[in-house]
């Protein structure tokens, strides 16, 4: 993954350490460090989105999840 | 986990049942995000649309956004000796005469980083020279510059503020009567930005709007949210992308921008100038300020910054890539003639990789 290239795509990662304000992330295999102090709760194991090296969102999976439910209700509904 | 958002199956019942519901109107739909236009174009979703529901990228690229003036002002910045640092993007976006690109050949200190941090690294590197960073990007940047800013960085640190705001253009943008049936609201402006800043659009204008994530079936079901409010005569914001995107956004990204910027009115390329879209430093800041540091000479306002015939159109969502004369023989991603063949995110550039552009 080139980085440099791809300023727009915030890419989901796995945190793996917290050391502080900062994070080591698995991008499914490729390590990298990104700051958390813009987020309050983050744990090992989370999935975050990260832009420009500062980790800007959490990804649910249970939201996940959920998401795709509520579309197979939202589409039965239509008519 | 990803995976699951590329089900063909759940794809075929989500094209059906736009098919279902667009009617025979035309139908506008816009979105403002450079990594929509790759989702919708590298997956030629547009192919699979009803013939009457059209989706036009907007201005959603920052990089093809920032008009040349600003250019030109960090090249002036690297031939008065500073060093220069940006995303690298940046580097071939055309200015008046010159790029940092052609800076760079010609022995400027340009440097590509990833984040910001980096650059107040440099700084603290090369104590005896200027550093300025080009900060650009919207509110997914923007409180990154913040935050480095609040950290107190070395003296010799600037920033050459270049970002922008999305909410303000597409109020300009609906305004301008470009006659816009619905917008798909940008994904990741948004988990920073929250849901609120997008519902006074929605109430002024009557438009439906759904904030959206990136993969194929994400933008197909917000497209089909757009429609089905359509349908119902409604117009509110709704979350599509509600797995990443909370309602509320990043409350610490929000302070940040509220602590060290504050809106202006700047040009953006291809467009005019659009009230509060840009973003300046706020003056307890201003000695990280590199234009007020450096007193570098206003540049005259004598353009909009467009560079090549038809760039105002794309950014616009007026124009479609293959229209202009120059794509793909004059003007292509290793020799851009305009910004919106220089980033991956710009729609030319997305349009010559992937090929399969219907508008
Ligand atoms: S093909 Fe090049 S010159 Fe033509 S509109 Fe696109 S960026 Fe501008």
């Amino acid at each position: 993954m080139n980085n440099y290239t791809f300023m727009c795509l915030a890419v989901p990662a796995r945190v793996t350490v917290i050391e502080g304000d900062e994070a080591v992330l698995d991008y499914g295999g490729v390590t990298r460090k990104a700051n958390i102090s813009m987020l309050s709760d983050v744990k090992v194991g989370d999935y975050v989105l990260v832009h420009v090296g500062y980790a800007i969102s959490k990804m649910d999976e249970e939201e996940a999840r959920e998401t795709l439910k509520l579309w197979d209700e939202m589409l039965k509904a239509a008519p | 986990m990803q995976n699951t958002f590329n089900d063909k199956s759940t794809a075929s019942r989500i094209i059906q049942k736009i098919k279902d519901i667009s009617g025979g109107r035309k139908i506008k739909l816009m979105h403002v995000c450079g990594t929509h236009e790759q989702t919708i174009t590298k997956n030629g979703l547009r192919a699979l649309l009803p013939r009457n529901v059209e989706v036009v990228p907007g201005p959603g690229c920052p990089v093809c956004i920032t008009p040349r003036t600003e250019i030109d002002k960090a090249i002036r910045l690297s031939r008065m000796g500073a060093i220069i640092t940006t995303y690298g993007d940046m580097l071939r976006v055309p200015g008046s005469t010159s790029s940092l690109a052609k800076e760079k050949a010609l022995g400027g200190d340009i440097r590509i980083i990833y984040s910001p941090f980096e650059a107040v690294g440099i700084a603290r590197r090369n104590p005896d020279k200027n550093v300025v960073f080009l900060g650009i990007g919207f509110e997914t940047t923007a409180p990154m510059t913040a935050q480095v800013l609040i950290k107190e960085p070395p003296e010799n640190f600037s920033v050459l503020c270049s970002h922008r705001v999305v909410p303000p253009a597409m109020d300009f943008l609906l305004n301008g009567g470009y006659k816009i049936d619905g917008f798909i609201d940008p994904g990741h402006v948004s988990t920073i930005i929250g849901v609120s800043p997008y519902i006074p659009l929605s109430e002024k204008y009557h438009i439906p709007q759904v904030i959206s994530g990136f993969e194929p079936l994400d933008v197909l079901m917000s497209i089909f949210m757009i429609l089905r409010q359509l349908g119902n005569n409604t117009a509110i914001v709704e979350n599509e992308y509600w797995r990443v995107v909370k309602p509320q956004g990043n409350p610490s990204a929000q302070q940040l921008m509220r602590d060290v910027f504050e809106p202006c009115s700047k040009e953006w390329r291809g467009l005019p100038v659009i009230p509060d879209a840009s973003l300046k430093l706020k003056n307890e800041f201003s000695g990280y300020d590199a234009e007020k540091r450096f007193d570098i000479e206003p540049v005259e306002n004598d353009s909009c910054g467009i560079d090549c015939p038809l760039c105002g159109n794309i950014l616009k969502g007026l124009s479609n890539p293959v229209d202009c004369e120059l794509f793909g023989k004059l003007c292509t991603p290793e020799n851009p003639v305009g910004a919106c063949m220089v980033s991956s995110e710009g729609t030319c550039n997305i349009a010559y990789r992937y090929g399969n552009l219907v508008l």
